[in-house]
């Protein structure tokens, strides 16, 4: 197929003065599955922004059926045949199945006046045409997520389109969800209608598209046929790094090193029984369990907030009582949440006010905060993690996944932990960030404090480059320990797979 | 069964158990002459509940139409003495245009600098109240100096019982003018496409702009409708009680407002409908009644109010939210 439907040429956008994407080429064919893959930052959104007729670009061509378009509004994209299906998918929950379907339709034919059989017509023949049942009558917050993106997709598909724009469509979708959604996809492409995918989840990409092209910074890095991609490529293309895949080791520099955190016999009814762990300075141990394992609250115990639990509990051979968070930082134990939005930052306050949250009363006299030596403490956190920032004043919320995780890292190393327990370090957070928390958590075991880590986490490579030793937890118990060095990423997965 | 999950079938059913129980205990409530006092009194707070109602499924607020209602009907009557003006048009329709435009500041401010709609509106009643009494006049026109022509305006009856003592009581036809406000506002919802902006602006604003609305279009709309039936309610309560009191309406936005969350409307946008909210309404009305015919005192008639308020929010907010998860 030589013919294109849409190409981007040498397109720049700025925005005061910084470059959001610079230079940006994209082609897209009729009937195409395309991937834009990019990491959170690398101007993906831009991009659709300008393809959807959101941003004017400042340099640069737009070309559709070969025909240059200037000044594109969002109405104009949509009648040359672009659709986007936004992450919120902006559909409106109040409003029924069969209102959010035919709301464009009659929208676009500027209508005063509603005629809800004619909805109900448009909508039911929209859901047909994609084969799926959906009561058109049902309020449209009632449904799953699935089912609302299924209405997206339905709903772009009742206008003449030649192009539907997916924004990372997987996120809040289940493994059974993603395959239906990859076959309707596949579905659309046989009635000559392009998609393009816009995600930073490689495995996806490959698995779904045709066409590949990867940007970073704004700037296009490459392109081609899925066929030459594989999943180093992408990423090493998408974060601009080899990531190193180099393992953990612990160093021990003691011959008889004193263990920095022992349990004995820990329990807590219904959640955890019996479990016995030793971890010395430096280590960073992983945890690895399917969901419900208890790992939590044993994390949990451990951080004072599940208190009330039976067995010994020592911090350098001396043994302690956790009874709140208060008597866990105390002993320096810290604990970074699996749902750091939620539980772990205070989203609207500044980074530096984050960073300090727990050290106000260390650099306060007489109740009044040190303010000379609170923005040296987080200025020289913020630098010491590399979190990407014009300024410590600025909202966490405005950071990244994986900045606003080191935030919360930054905070519990102030403290002066000694052990820090990680749930979940990285979920949602994007390949290059991942990798240069890892890398940072790996230099703090180094350090002269010696930090020893708890790692729990889903994702088994994590465990396996990152850990020195992992522990399998199952129905509340330890069951297994394995010395990372000698085991492997399918030994642990098949071992997980027995647990089910 | 399918009837009780559209929450004005719920409402109605719990309005008629409670008239049921009213009845039980008080049989007089069921006296035509009660019935007819109570949908008389209907007509005012279910005018300005129609607008509140607009405003807040859009996922707004409105706590400064009784403010407006004052501005209009305080100066058109003042006008109508002034002038000696005998007709009842035009100082309705300089009442509700007072209102219109009093609606479409707070829409300004609310669309113009992303306000807060609960503050501009306070800000907007304050400024309102203070400008009626600070420069129009403080003092009370009462039935003596009061324009006869609308005193005879709101006389009208559509249907009149003799009781047996010889004296008459009857329905005003001022009802109609409620019902046909009704009709127009559940019409302009229901079927418009400006009705359906208003839900789709309450559900999901962003979303709303993004397949095409006029948000602007919108908030002005509801805050400007909010203005102009407030103008217009405050111009007919005024002719109904014959007497124009620029201290008037006070406690009545709160009054409101639970009309119209018991009428089923959402207080976080989005949802409510002209029938719920008219049963909201009469429900609010009867207690009120009600609590007078059991000679409950005021103070704890407010009580009363309040607390129905704040459960009949908290029923909402738990029903909305229960629906989002």
């Amino acid at each position: 197929m030589g013919d294109v439907y849409l190409e981007l040429r040498n397109i720049s956008k700025r925005f005061s003065g910084v470059k959001a994407l610079d230079g940006i080429s994209l082609t897209i064919r009729p009937g195409e599955i395309h991937c834009l893959a990019g990491e959170n930052g690398s101007g993906k959104s831009t991009a659709i922004k300008v393809i959807s007729g959101v941003y004017q670009p400042d340099e640069g061509e737009i070309l559709i059926d070969g025909q240059p378009i200037i000044d594109m509004s969002p109405v104009d994209a949509i009648a040359l045949g672009v659709q986007v299906i936004y992450q919120d998918f902006s559909l409106f929950g109040n409003l029924s199945v069969a209102e959010n379907l035919a709301l464009n339709t009659q929208l676009r034919e500027k209508r005063t006046w509603v005629n809800w059989k004619e909805v109900h017509h448009l909508a039911s023949e929209a859901l047909s045409s994609l084969g799926v049942t959906i009561d058109l009558e049902a309020k449209v917050d009632t449904l799953s997520t699935a089912q609302k993106q299924l209405i997206a997709i339905a709903r772009s598909l009742m206008s003449n389109v030649r192009l539907i724009i997916m924004d990372e469509p997987t996120s809040a979708l289940t493994g059974k969800e993603i395959a239906s959604l990859f076959k309707i996809v596949r579905d659309i492409q046989t009635k000559g209608i392009a998609i393009l995918f816009v995600s930073h989840k490689i495995r996806e990409m490959l698995d779904i598209s045709e066409r590949i092209t990867v940007i970073r910074n704004g700037r296009k890095i490459a392109d081609g046929s899925t066929k030459n991609f594989t999943e180093a490529i992408i990423t090493k293309h998408m974060t601009g790094l080899d990531i190193q895949t180099e393992h953990f080791v612990w160093d021990n520099a003691e011959s008889t090193p004193v263990p920095r955190l022992e349990v004995k016999g820990l329990g807590l009814t219904g959640c955890y029984e019996d479990l016995n762990l030793k971890i010395f300075p430096g280590e960073i141990v992983g945890i690895s369990s399917l969901l419900g394992s208890g790992r939590t609250e044993f994390a949990l115990s451990l951080f004072g907030l599940l208190p009330g639990y039976r067995g010994e509990i020592r911090l350098n051979d001396q043994a302690v009582n956790i009874k709140s968070v208060q008597d866990a930082i105390d002993n320096k134990i810290a604990y970074v949440p699996e749902d750091r939005l939620s539980e772990g930052v205070f989203p609207t306050q500044s980074i530096n006010r984050n960073i300090l949250s727990t050290m106000y009363s260390r650099i306060s006299r007489h109740s009044v905060i040190d303010q000379n030596k609170a923005v040296q403490l987080a200025s020289a956190m913020i630098e010491k993690l590399a979190i990407a920032t014009p300024s410590g004043e600025n909202p966490v919320n405005q950071l990244s996944g994986g900045n606003a995780q080191r935030v919360v890292i930054g905070r519990w190393l102030l403290t002066g932990a000694q052990v820090l327990i990680l749930n979940g370090p990285t979920v949602g957070v994007d390949v290059g960030s991942k990798a240069e928390i890892h890398k940072i958590i790996r230099a703090l075991t180094r350090e002269e404090k010696r930090l020893s880590v708890i790692m729990i986490s889903d994702d088994v490579p994590e465990l396996i480059q990152n850990c020195n030793r992992i522990v399998m937890m199952h129905k509340g118990r330890f069951v297994e320990e394995l010395v990372t060095a000698r085991t492997s990423e399918d030994e642990i997965n098949a071992k997980l797979k027995s647990f089910r | 069964m399918k009837i009780f999950h559209s929450s004005e079938a719920v409402i109605g059913l719990i309005l008629i158990f409670a008239m049921i129980m009213i009845g039980i205990v008080n049989p007089a409530f069921w006296d035509l002459e009660n019935l007819f006092g109570l949908l008389q009194s209907n007509i005012v707070i279910g005018i300005m509940a129609l607008g509140v109602l607009l405003v807040m499924i859009s996922g707004g607020i409105d706590v400064s139409f009784p403010a407006i209602a004052i501005a209009g009907m305080y100066l058109a009557v003042n006008g109508m003495l002034m002038t000696n003006y005998e007709g009842v048009f035009i100082p309705f329709a300089v009442s509700t245009l007072i209102g219109l435009l009093l609606g479409g500041m707070n829409a300004f401010f609310v669309h113009k600098f992303k306000m807060i709609p609960l503050i501009v509106t306070l800000g907007t009643a304050s400024i309102v109240r203070g400008l009626v009494l600070g420069i129009v006049g403080t003092s009370q026109i009462n039935i003596d100096r009061f324009p006869k022509v609308l005193i005879n305006f709101t006389k009208a009856d559509i249907y009149t019982i003799v009781k047996p003592d010889g004296t008459t009581s009857g329905l005003t036809a001022m009802l109609l003018i409620y019902l046909g406000v009704a009709i127009t506002v559940h019409i302009l919802l229901r079927y418009t496409m400006l009705g359906r902006s208003v839900y789709a602006m309450g559900g999901a604003a962003e979303s709303a702009s993004r397949v095409g609305f006029s948000l602007k279009k919108t908030t002005f709309f509801v805050y400007c409708a909010s203005g102009a039936l407030a103008g217009f309610a405050g111009m007919l309560h005024s002719s109904m009680i014959w007497l124009c009191n620029p201290r008037d309406f006070v406690g009545m936005d709160m009054q409101v407002i639970a009309a119209v969350v018991l009428g089923g409307a959402s207080i976080f946008g989005g949802s409510g409908s002209v029938p719920g909210t008219m049963i909201g309404v009469f429900m609010l009305v009867m207690v009120k009644s009600s609590l007078i015919l059991m000679k409950v005192e005021t103070t704890w008639q407010l009580v009363v109010l309040g607390t129905i308020l704040i459960v009949a929010t908290a029923l909402s907010a738990l029903r909305d939210r229960k629906n989002r998860v």
